[in-house]
């Protein structure tokens, strides 16, 4: 036995308070996110500032951009008073039920895509011709069929949000690469354990991905139905103050929208990076 | 007693539409890699195999796992023909093919859990592995997270955590730097030589067969087949002093002579063939 195999285990003993540097790493690592993303904020009070000037020194007329004081405020009250919370409570309801059957189809449909050259052959015309056309296009026929009720609203954001969860599911399988397969062939695992315990997990952040760019669609397609048939809704919100020219209350409508999308965003990223840690911390960032 | 038994293995591979190879002027859409390989090896025997690049060294590693088969002829292992892989062998790769969203311990607990053993057991084992690699403090290390030869490390014992009969290393040192890999292979001996477990261990490195093998298999130029197997007459236990022996320049020399003109005949076949993948 020689000398040299006693090292390794030396150097664990300086490694045992891990636990606590990976405490101290995240903090940091946090500090440093909120840091960066507090870079962000100067740009954003000049866009309100200029906003607020513009109708005050008369440069855009009041009655067509209300000032950012008064945006807010609006926003304000119709927040205290749950006037906007049932919109974009029915909003949320709609993007959820869109997108999560967004996942329970598109995701099993990418994976059969992407594992079955065959499948994919037989589909893959259909699904290019398919994802190609705008969203926003195919609104009149879902409500034609559909009719003007929640279905017409839920069945476009599911069409909507499918493709990217789809189309990365899909890729995420075809970049697995083979000596994870190999390796996990090599220690005998049945083809349902391969696919559980390898392809599954390996494809995750490229799914993950395609989860974030649909439910950024999703969100564009909840907006734009609303907008054209409903009674409910951030998007019927905003059209009904355009319309009744309570233009005060459509800018506030709108802002409550910008704020909903970064929220989810984060929200997504957060998922991302709690999902996908084992990736180590290049790529990757809490305010992505 | 012979463990593995290759009797007259032949394989060819099919090259992609289009693509050809010129064989001496003959030209095809396929590529001889093995052709007529008979090789036996013993039980507890550490056998390296050594030969230039694309004479299918690993691809015979693959037929003994199961993971490919040949075109003709049979592997036995254990007297049974080999069909798919078993229990029997464990792979050590190269890139290590460490599974990134698992831990150290958990990547070593992966190919106990298809064989149905329980949480309690499968820990126990990872442990007892990671602390005969030194890696006892690492269990929660995600790859990303462990240096080459650390990942390598967890490779090997991941391999070994179903006790395999047959161990097959291909180039499992290849991408380390000079040192780690001088102590891995005097990690791997000390580890080998307290099992009962077959190697076989493919290489480019002579110093690396010379200082691990038993046997070393030198395999001819594409299409592969066994052209000498050198017996390495030095004592067991071995540590890394054994390196700077006399003895070792001098099997080392021998290895070197049967090797060096298949080289040579490989080099001249390149120039003539596109480059395929092992």
């Amino acid at each position: 036995m020689s000398e040299e195999l006693v090292a390794p285990s030396e150097i664990a003993l300086k490694i045992r308070s891990w636990n606590f540097d990976s405490y101290v790493k995240q903090v940091e690592h946090l500090l440093k996110g909120l840091n960066n993303w507090a870079q962000g904020i100067p740009l954003v009070l000049v866009f309100f500032a200029i906003w607020e000037a513009l109708p005050r020194l008369g440069i855009i007329d009041p009655l067509f951009l209300p000032t950012f004081s008064t945006t807010i405020k609006t926003l304000f009250d119709l927040t205290v008073t749950g006037k906007l919370l049932l919109h974009v409570v029915v909003s949320l309801q709609r993007v959820s039920l869109g997108f999560g059957l967004a996942i329970i189809v598109a995701v099993p449909l990418g994976f059969l895509m992407g594992w079955y050259n065959k499948f994919e052959r037989y589909t893959d015309l259909l699904v290019q011709s398919l994802r190609n056309i705008s969203t926003f296009a195919l609104l009149p026929i879902f409500l034609l069929v559909l009719g003007l009720g929640e279905p017409s609203k839920i069945a476009i954001i599911f069409y909507g949000a499918s493709w990217q969860l789809l189309m990365n599911t899909m890729s995420g399988v075809k970049s697995v690469d083979p000596i994870y397969i190999k390796a996990a062939k090599s220690m005998g695992l049945s083809d349902w354990d391969l696919f559980r315990k390898v392809i599954l997990p390996a494809s995750i952040p490229s799914i993950i991905i395609g989860a974030r760019l649909g439910a950024k669609i999703a969100l564009m397609v909840v907006i734009a139905a609303e907008m054209i048939g409903a009674k409910s809704g951030l998007g019927f919100f905003i059209q009904n103050a355009q319309f009744n020219f309570m233009v005060p209350e459509m800018y506030a409508g709108i802002l409550a929208l910008a704020l909903l999308g970064l929220l989810i965003n984060y929200l997504l990223v957060w998922f991302e990076k709690k999902t996908t840690s084992w990736k180590g911390e290049a790529g990757n960032s809490i305010f992505g | 007693m012979d463990i593995i038994k290759a009797k007259e293995l032949h394989k060819t591979f099919k090259l992609k539409h289009g693509q050809e190879v010129n064989n001496h002027g003959v030209i095809a859409n396929e590529i001889e890699v093995l052709s007529g390989f008979d090789l036996n090896i013993k039980k507890n025997e550490f056998l390296v195999l050594v030969g230039p690049s694309g004479s299918g060294k690993s691809v015979f590693l693959d037929l003994v796992g199961g993971l490919s088969t040949p075109t003709s002829g049979v592997v036995y292992l254990d007297g049974k023909p080999v069909e798919a892989p078993s229990a029997k062998t464990g792979y050590v790769f190269q890139q290590y093919a460490l599974f990134p969203w698992r831990t150290a311990l958990s990547n070593i607990e992966f190919g106990l859990e298809s064989r149905g053993v329980d949480k309690e057991e499968r820990v126990k084992v990872a442990r007892e592995l990671l602390s005969l690699f030194g890696l006892s403090d690492f269990e929660d290390r995600f790859p990303y997270q462990l240096s080459g030869g650390m990942q390598q490390r967890v490779a090997i014992a991941r391999a070994l955590a179903t006790k395999p009969e047959v161990l097959l290393m291909d180039e499992p040192f290849a991408a380390l730097d000079a040192q780690t890999r001088e102590i891995l292979q005097n990690e791997l001996i000390r580890i080998w030589e307290g099992t009962n477990t077959t190697v076989i261990f493919v290489t480019h490195s002579i110093d690396e067969a010379v200082f691990l093998a038993d046997r070393v298999a030198v395999v001819t130029a594409r299409p592969g087949r066994i052209k000498e197997i050198i017996d390495i007459d030095l004592p067991r236990p071995r540590n890394g002093d054994v390196r700077s022996s006399i003895e070792f320049a001098a099997n080392r020399h021998k290895v070197w002579g049967a090797l060096k003109a298949e080289v040579n005949k490989a080099q001249q076949d390149w120039k003539l063939a596109p480059v395929f993948a092992e």
